[in-house]
Formats: C-alpha cells, sequence, structure tokens
C-alpha cells in the first residue's frame, strides 16, 4: 500500500455519475449509435466500481468481473453494430423513434 | 361370379377420383366415372342373364359387420328378382346418365368431384338394394341422402343451392328418423334385422292387425315418405333441383327417390299385417298425386314441372304399393326411371343449349331448332301421360286397375289416380307445346353431341317398349291375378291421357279454349299463386317449424350459462385493448420503464430494509 490513496467515496461518486450521464444517454438520445454508447458508458461505470471495491478489501474478485464485463461489452458491441447495421438497410434511418414496427 | 364387384366398381372409382383431387386429366377422370358404372351395369347383365335362366335367388356373406351379443349384422347380400329389376335401373339408366354428364359437365372445373359423388351414389344405392339385413340397406339410405345432399349443394358458391341442399337433408332426415325407430322396434321384439328372418318371425309372432307391426310400418312408411317425397314431407324434391340436370335425372327421378317404394316392396309381408299402414300409404298416393299434378300446372320453370310430376307418379307407385299391386308398383318405378330419366336428360339439353334458360315461356318453337330433343321430349312425355302403347301407359294402367279391385275404397282411389292421369296429360303437354311450338324465344347456340343424343335415343327406346318387358317378380310377391277385366273401366284409363292431350291441344297451342279471362281475374289469380307455391305447404312448415326453431335458437344463444363464458371473453378482450397501449413498440420508452421500475424496486427494497 501506500502513496496517494484515493477515498472510496470518491470513486463511487465518479462510477454514479458516469452511470447516470449513461442512463440519461440511452433515454435521450434517438440515434442508436449514441445510446449502445450510453450502455458502454454505464458497463464502464458499473465495472469501475468492481475494481475500486476490489482494491478497497484487497480482493481478486473486483478485477475478474472487470475482465467479464469487458467481454460481455465487447460481444455486445458485435451485436449491437450488427443490428445497427441492419436497422440502417431496413429503415434508412438510425432514429430509433422512426423503428417501431412492433406497435401493438 | 363375383357379386360383390357390382357395387365395389363404382365405390372403387370414387375413391380414385376423390384421391386424385381434381389432378387427374379431364378425359381420364371422366372415363373412370363412366366406365366404372358401364362396366358395373355389364355385370348386371351377366348376372340378370344367369338369374332368368335358373331362377335361384343368390346369396353372399362377405364378412360379419359386428358381433354384438346376439347381433351380429352381415355384410351380405341378397339378390332375387327384385333386386334384379332395381340394378339393373340403377346401372343400365345410371350408366346412361353418366355418359351424359360427360357433355354437360365437361366445362365444370370440378369435373372430378362431379364424378366422385356420383359414382359414390351409385355404389351407395346399390348397397341399399343389395343389402340382405335392414341395417346395410340404412347405411345404403344415409349413403345416398349424403350424396343428394352433396350433389343437390354442387354449386355451392351460390348460397342458394346450399339452403336448398340442407333442405333436402333435414326434410328427410325427419322420415330417417322415424325409420330408424322402426328397425329399433323391430329389432327388440323380433331380435333379427336380417330381412328373409325378419318376415318369418313377423308372421310366426304377430297376427293381421296387432298394434305392433301397425306402429313398426308406419315409422317404416315416415322413413319412406321421407326418401320418396311424399306428402308430407314432398317439400324437399322442387327446390332439390338446384343440382345438376343429370343429378336431378338420375337422384330425384331414376333411383334414390324410389328407393322408399323399395323399401316398403321388400318389406312387404310386414306391411300385410298391418292393413291399417295398408291403406295410408294408398291414401298418401292418391293425395300426392294429386296435389303435386295440380302444382305442376303452374309452374313455369322446366325443371320444376318435371319435380312434381316425379312427385306425382312416385304418388302412383305408393298407391299401387297401398292396394297391394306390388309387381305393378314396380313396374312403374322401372318405366317411370326409363321415362322420367329421359325427360330430365332432355331438359338438361334444352337448359344447355339455350344458355342456362329455365323459363318455359322463355322457350319456345324449338321443334325445329333442336330435333333430337324435341323427339325425346316427345315420348318422354307420351309415355309419362301414359298414351296408349308407350310404356308408362301399361305401368300405370295396371295400377288404376289393381286400385279399381280394391274392395270398398277401391272406386274413390281409381277415380283419384283418374284424375291424376288427365292432369298429368294435360301438363306434360303444356310442357311440350310452349317449350317445342309457337314462336321463338331464345336461339340455341349448339346442338348436343353424341354422348347427349346417344344416351336420349337409348332411352326413347327403352320409354316406348319398356312395357313389355316381363319383370321376374312372380317369385317374389304373391300372385293376384285379375279376375275379370273391367272393360268400360278400362276404356276409360285409355280415353283419359287422350283427352287431356286433346285439352292441352285447345288450350296452349290451338287456343280455341282460353284461360287468360279466368287467370285474369282475382280469383284466378290466387288460384294461380296458390299452384305456382305449391298450395303454401313450404309457407306453413317455415311458421310451423322452421321459424320457431330459429327463433328458440337465436333466443338460446343468450342462455345464462354462455353469459359466465362470454364474461371471461370479454374480460381477457378487454386487458388485451388496455395492455396493447404498452406495446408502443419504442425502444426508449421501454428503456426509461425499465429504469423506473427499476428505481421503484430499489426504493420499495430500501424502505423495507431499514
Amino acid at each position: 500500500m501506500g502513496g496517494l490513496q484515493i477515498p472510496m467515496t470518491h470513486v463511487l461518486l465518479l462510477a454514479a455519475t458516469l452511470f447516470s450521464c449513461g442512463l440519461l444517454g440511452l433515454m435521450l438520445r434517438r440515434n442508436i449509435i449514441f445510446m449502445l454508447m450510453s450502455l458502454e458508458v454505464m458497463l464502464n461505470a458499473a465495472a469501475l466500481a468492481f475494481v475500486a471495491a476490489g482494491a478497497k478489501w484487497g480482493q481478486a474478485d473486483g478485477q475478474v468481473i472487470f475482465l467479464l464485463i469487458l467481454t460481455v461489452a465487447a460481444a455486445e458491441v458485435a451485436v449491437g453494430l450488427g443490428l445497427v447495421l441492419q436497422i440502417q438497410r431496413r429503415f434508412k434511418t438510425l432514429d430509433m423513434d422512426q423503428a417501431n414496427r412492433l406497435r401493438g | 361370379m363375383a357379386i360383390w364387384l357390382i357395387p365395389f366398381l363404382p365405390l372403387l372409382s370414387a375413391t380414385l377420383l376423390m384421391v386424385s383431387t381434381g389432378r387427374m386429366p379431364r378425359s381420364l377422370t371422366a372415363v373412370l366415372g363412366a366406365g366404372s358404372v358401364g362396366l358395373a351395369a355389364l355385370l348386371v347383365a351377366l348376372l340378370a342373364q344367369g338369374f332368368l335362366a335358373d331362377g335361384q335367388v343368390r346369396e353372399v356373406t362377405l364378412w360379419t359387420w359386428m358381433a354384438v351379443d346376439n347381433f351380429t349384422p352381415r355384410v351380405a347380400f341378397y339378390v332375387d328378382g327384385l333386386t334384379i329389376v332395381m340394378m339393373s335401373v340403377i346401372t343400365g339408366v345410371g350408366f346412361l346418365i353418366h355418359l351424359y354428364s360427360i357433355e354437360f359437365m365437361w366445362d365444370d372445373e370440378s369435373l372430378c368431384r362431379y364424378f366422385a359423388y356420383m359414382n359414390l351414389f351409385v355404389a351407395a344405392m346399390l348397397l341399399l338394394v343389395m343389402a340382405d339385413n335392414l341395417l346395410l340397406l340404412y347405411l345404403g339410405w344415409e349413403g345416398v341422402g349424403v350424396c343428394s345432399y352433396l350433389l343437390v349443394g354442387f354449386w355451392y358458391r351460390d348460397a342458394d343451392n346450399g339452403k336448398a341442399a340442407r333442405k333436402a337433408f333435414v326434410v328427410t332426415r325427419v322420415g330417417d328418423t322415424a325409420m330408424a325407430l322402426g328397425l329399433f322396434l323391430l329389432f327388440t321384439e323380433l331380435g333379427t334385422l336380417d330381412i328373409q328372418p325378419l318376415m318369418v318371425a313377423a308372421n310366426a309372432n304377430w297376427q293381421v292387425g296387432d298394434t305392433l307391426p301397425i306402429v313398426a310400418t308406419a315409422l317404416l312408411l315416415g322413413g319412406a315418405v321421407g326418401k320418396s317425397a311424399q306428402l308430407p314431407l314432398h317439400t324437399w324434391l322442387p327446390d332439390a333441383m338446384a343440382g345438376p340436370t343429370p343429378v336431378s335425372a338420375l337422384i330425384h327421378a331414376a333411383t334414390m327417390v324410389t328407393a322408399g317404394v323399395y323399401l316398403i316392396a321388400r318389406n312387404y309381408q310386414l306391411f300385410l299385417l298391418a292393413p291399417p299402414t295398408m291403406q295410408a300409404v294408398a291414401w298418401i298416393g292418391v293425395a300426392t298425386l294429386l296435389l303435386a299434378a295440380f302444382t305442376a300446372l303452374a309452374q313455369h320453370d322446366i325443371k320444376r314441372i318435371l319435380a312434381y310430376s316425379t312427385i306425382s307418379q312416385i304418388g302412383y307407385m305408393f298407391l299401387a304399393l297401398g292396394v297391394g299391386a306390388f309387381a305393378s308398383g314396380i313396374f312403374h318405378l322401372m318405366t317411370h326411371a326409363f321415362f322420367k330419366a329421359l325427360l330430365f336428360l332432355a331438359a338438361g339439353a334444352v337448359i344447355h343449349c339455350l344458355h342456362h334458360e329455365h323459363n318455359i315461356f322463355r322457350m319456345g318453337g324449338l321443334r325445329t331448332r333442336l330435333p333430337v330433343v324435341f323427339w325425346s321430349f316427345l315420348i318422354g312425355s307420351a309415355a309419362l301421360a301414359a298414351l296408349p302403347f308407350t310404356s308408362g301407359f301399361y305401368s300405370k294402367d295396371a295400377i288404376l286397375l289393381s286400385a279399381w279391385e280394391q274392395p270398398d275404397i277401391g272406386p274413390w282411389l281409381w277415380a283419384g289416380g283418374l284424375l291424376g292421369a288427365l292432369l298429368t296429360s294435360i301438363y306434360s303437354f303444356r310442357l311440350v307445346f310452349i317449350v317445342f311450338f309457337g314462336e321463338a324465344q331464345t336461339e340455341p347456340d349448339r346442338q348436343p353431341g353424341w354422348r347427349m343424343a346417344g344416351p336420349l335415343l337409348l332411352l326413347c327406346l327403352l320409354s316406348l317398349i319398356g312395357g313389355w318387358f316381363a319383370l321376374p317378380l312372380s317369385g317374389v310377391f304373391p300372385e293376384n291375378g285379375h279376375a275379370q277385366v273391367n272393360h268400360s273401366v278400362e276404356i276409360i284409363s285409355i280415353a283419359t291421357p287422350l283427352l287431356g292431350l286433346l285439352l292441352a291441344y285447345l288450350l296452349f297451342l290451338g287456343r280455341q279454349l282460353s284461360i287468360d279471362k279466368l287467370l285474369a281475374s282475382p280469383t284466378g289469380q290466387a288460384l294461380k299463386s296458390f299452384c305456382l307455391s305449391g298450395w303454401r305447404i313450404d309457407n306453413l312448415y317455415n311458421a310451423l317449424w322452421v321459424r320457431p326453431y330459429t327463433n328458440l335458437a337465436h333466443w338460446w344463444r343468450n342462455e345464462p350459462i354462455d353469459q359466465l363464458y362470454n364474461a371471461v371473453v370479454a374480460a381477457s378482450q378487454w386487458s388485451h385493448r388496455t395492455l396493447l397501449g404498452l406495446q408502443t413498440g419504442e425502444l426508449r420508452w421501454y428503456a426509461t420503464s425499465m429504469v423506473f421500475g427499476l428505481v421503484l424496486l430499489l426504493a420499495i427494497m430500501l424502505r423495507n430494509a431499514t
């Protein structure tokens, strides 16, 4: 240990801020690409919280989960971008408010 | 010789045609459809030849249908003289009609369906007449009913045809129910349904005039009345003309409608035990033949005239059965099959060549334009009217003579039959004079080909010489030799149709007599519309049965228990409509809802935790 310690609360506050930014972006943006980016931000906010918690208690689990989240995010982006391509091809737009054909 | 092949051939062909569902080439369909019946007719001819040579009754048992305790109906055939006559009519006339159908139905898209139903009908009808027990007979009985339903409603895209088919089915079903009850009664009382043992048992256990045979025969008579379109169940037959004309010729003139006559003739020993039923048969016959003949006078649809005349002629057969002249009844059945099939086929040719025109007042002058059809129609009408030396003359004469010889009621029955003969002659020549003479109203656009003309000519021949056939019925029915032939009676029954012909000539061709003034008066108008509607019997039945029944059905549709299930339906429909609003299809709306739901859940959990 030693060196400059960042207080736990700061890290968690940062994670919460990032998560809220992502959430707001997800709810407010209409462009599917920006929605995907917002999702990434939320995932990384969660990952940051795990890393911080892992450092706090000196456990490796935090970093393990971080790696898992990284993988999930990569997979999600792969699928998500594929869907984006399809949406662009079918609807000729990336505005998700236009793609509402499953309306009941 | 394999007797079972005779009904099996049409059945096999019907099955093949049904399985092919119209993918077969049209020519193969026609060959299969007409050929199977033709082959059956050939086998019947061989069988008849063998029978005439040795006079042996042939019995064939194929297998036991079912075995329940002592009830073991077999699938077995019993072929005696009566059966031979019926089989010859069914396959012989049936084959000619099938041949004719090839040309008549060639342009129809459902040719395959048509021949499948027709062959199935022939198979069922053969089963009916060949069955050695009443249960197998009942199977054939219902089989022909189904085929009649299918063929009346053949052009099902027109809703009226469907209604006519339904009417035919439901009205005959009334009679069939009575017949089924009669069979139950016979089985519980006598313990068998095999016809020959049944007759023996009936004669051993019952006396003439007992209640049980009267009830049993009355129930069987109900079935016969329904199937043979007699009063009071005759209303379905005129509507059944909605089917294709060869169907009317085969089913509603030559074969199926005479099944009731066959049923009574086949069980005649039972009916002899019940004199009141026999009298009822005779009176039903007379009443029906008069009513139908009066109705036929006023009709203007060519097929409806023939339909009413069929009802009327079957009335004669019932009269013959009722007075115990079974052989004469069957004889008239055969000659009627010849000349009525001829008339229907000729009418079909007129309709076919005249752009599907049915109204006789829009025909006229066809004598020179369709000569073959004209001569066929003329010969058929002459036989129908029983002009001397035609086939109808011999059979109708025998019936009237037997009626005259009946004690007590005989002269009345005879007078009724005679009046009917006069009317028959008038309406049949009215038809000939209006359709084939006078001014042409519609020009024919084609001539009948050989497939139509051939059967017409053969049936012409049969209608002319059919009266000289000696039917092999002496072993089937008891002899009732005519003790002394009353010559004045004979002369009157010969003169009556000629008088009718003369009247028809004066009224409809020469116009020396005029009924225009009578028809123009209010009474005449009322009388005409009364006759045209078939004595308003349809209206009566509608008011008595059909409307109360439909009203009741409508009323029951709102019954209380249904309300419960309706409430379930309404609730699920309401929630469907309400929840449908949540399904917006917008991604951001879903995401936002999830977030708020999550926040709500977290808030609740946190509140509970503290």
